[in-house]
């Protein structure tokens, strides 16, 4: 079962962009395929699948078509931020099977140069339990401080606990140059910041820019072909969460359930993991995800994020790239955990890189948590 | 009643499978669905049971009391409705039946709502056809 080392990320590219009022989303996609491409060595007339989201309903063809793409393999999946997590997943899984060898996943996104409000405006898909839900005004991110206000209740985990992370992860910003908030922050400031929806602050809160990003996934028997250390894909799963038939549990996550298929599927354990990429949409999110990963007991991640645990230098660092709090969020953030973890397995971080990683965990949660979300996790290694 | 025209924010839509729930409400009624076959209560109401897949169904009159499970103050809502009524209470309400529905509550200041607060039903006639189910302090 398993990858079995045959399948290897061969090209990542970030946007450096964080506000681009002078290029369009699909520009955004094309410079990130071309950046990811050039990564691996590849060409563009190399890529055989294709793999986007947040593009409309079958915006994959029109994305196919703006890059001239002839692909065998074609996959849409669209689950929220986390889609492109699962992406890699998906294109690891059909390289293996043979139905394709280069698979190019781009994302690209202008959320804040059109001022979309992405987290504070409401959530109406028109489905069947939107009906039971829009009207009452769950923004997205009431749909998380849901959450958190339940975690404080049920573990008494606190708002400075949840701080930490933000100001952890913001002292991971000041260390990347394209991050777009670079100051350093403090519990105090976190604390002192308006409250958008209690219990969480602005700070708690995901930042919103433009950007994007590509992933080149690839056979090993390519890896002669690739300019770049290969990153293997070790195991990915994925699941779901929702509010089942009105008894769901808050604090439960999809993560719980995708987590130990895809740690089992790599063959490794919590212990053997050099550093994280996890969703960090809200504070609440990035605490959560760690409990359900199993990194902590369910209760614990308050007391688990504090005295330099998930920081550079610390037991398990989170987020070096400066996160979705501080460094980018475009709406779907899944990309830059996959992009961050294959730097840092290369060993290309410069001032942010994690000593000796030879694993690293992503984990991208997509959708709202206290509605309705998806997980993807992906274990990355090297050799 | 609210004018129909001036209400601004999303409405639910009434469907085949959502109708007994809405026209319940209209009566300042609250019912949830159990399921015939094996027992299973759901909320939201769907035709069939997600647990057996069995389509008969029953609808059961909630007593309409409950307790909050969480909930947030909202003081951020750039949509239309919302954005002039902050700040507001969003909340899931634990039913004495035993499944959690997304809701407000209302009828006390927003810093007084904690959870496992007891609350009941309150209805609001939000147009001529929808009614929607909130909460007060019981």
């Amino acid at each position: 079962m398993g990858f079995d080392r045959k399948v290897i990320i061969a090209g990542v590219y970030e946007h450096p962009t964080r506000w681009a009022p002078d290029k369009t989303m699909f520009q955004i996609h094309a410079e990130s395929a071309r950046g990811a491409l050039e990564d691996a060595g590849l060409k563009i007339t190399d890529v055989d699948a294709y793999f986007t989201s947040g593009v409309g309903p079958i915006g994959v063809l029109s994305m196919a078509e703006h890059l001239n793409l002839q692909p065998r393999y074609l996959d849409s999946t669209s689950i929220g931020g986390s889609s492109f997590v699962a992406h890699v997943t998906h294109a690891a899984a059909a390289i293996a099977a043979g139905l394709c060898e280069v698979a190019l996943i781009t994302y690209g996104s202008t959320a804040s140069s059109e001022r979309f409000a992405v987290g504070t405006g409401g959530a109406f898909a028109g489905d069947p339990p939107d009906h039971f839900e829009a009207a009452f005004g769950p923004t997205v991110l009431g749909s998380y401080a849901l959450v958190a206000q339940r975690h404080m209740h049920e573990f008494g985990t606190t708002a400075e606990q949840l701080a930490e992370i933000a100001v952890t992860i913001r002292r991971h910003a000041s260390l990347n140059p394209v991050a777009k908030f670079r100051d350093p922050i403090t519990v105090d400031d976190v604390l002192a910041s308006r409250i958008v929806s209690s219990p969480l602050h602005l700070l708690d809160c995901c930042i919103i820019s433009d950007g994007g990003g590509a992933i080149v996934v690839t056979s090993a028997a390519r890896a002669r072909d690739i300019k770049k250390r290969p990153v293997y894909v070790l195991g990915g799963s994925e699941a779901c969460c929702h509010t089942g038939m009105g008894k769901r549990d808050l604090t439960d996550m999809a993560a719980k359930q995708s987590a130990p298929r895809a740690l089992a599927m790599a063959g490794v354990t919590h212990k053997d993991i050099g550093m994280c990429m996890i969703y960090d949409s809200f504070t609440i999110t990035a605490l959560e995800t760690l409990e359900n990963l199993g990194f902590c007991k369910k209760g614990e991640g308050g007391a688990f994020v504090q005295n330099g645990r998930i920081g550079l230098g610390g037991e398990l660092p989170i987020n070096t790239d400066g996160g979705g709090l501080s460094s980018n969020h475009p709406g779907m953030r899944g990309i830059f955990l996959v992009i961050e973890a294959t730097k840092q397995l290369r060993g290309e971080c410069g001032p942010r890189q994690v000593k000796d990683c030879a694993i690293a965990l992503c984990h991208g949660t997509g959708g709202t948590l206290g509605l309705r979300h998806s997980g993807a996790t992906l274990v990355l290694g090297r050799d | 009643m609210a004018d129909e025209k001036k209400y601004k924010k999303p409405l639910p839509r009434i469907d085949e499978e959502s109708k007994g729930f809405w026209e319940a409400c209209r009566r300042h009624e609250l019912y949830v669905q159990k399921c015939r076959a094996c027992g299973a209560v759901r909320y939201y109401p769907r035709a069939l049971c997600p647990a057996c897949l069995s389509g008969d169904t029953e609808w059961v009159l909630s007593s309409g009391r409950g307790t909050v499970y969480t909930y947030t103050v909202t003081y951020q809502n750039q949509s239309a409705g919302f954005r002039d009524e902050l700040p507001y209470v969003l909340a899931y309400v634990e039913l004495a039946e035993g499944v959690r529905m997304l809701t407000n509550i209302v009828g006390c200041a927003p810093e007084d709502v904690k959870i496992g607060m007891p609350v009941e039903v309150t209805f609001d006639d939000v147009t001529a056809e929808i009614t929607l189910p909130q909460f007060k302090p019981a």
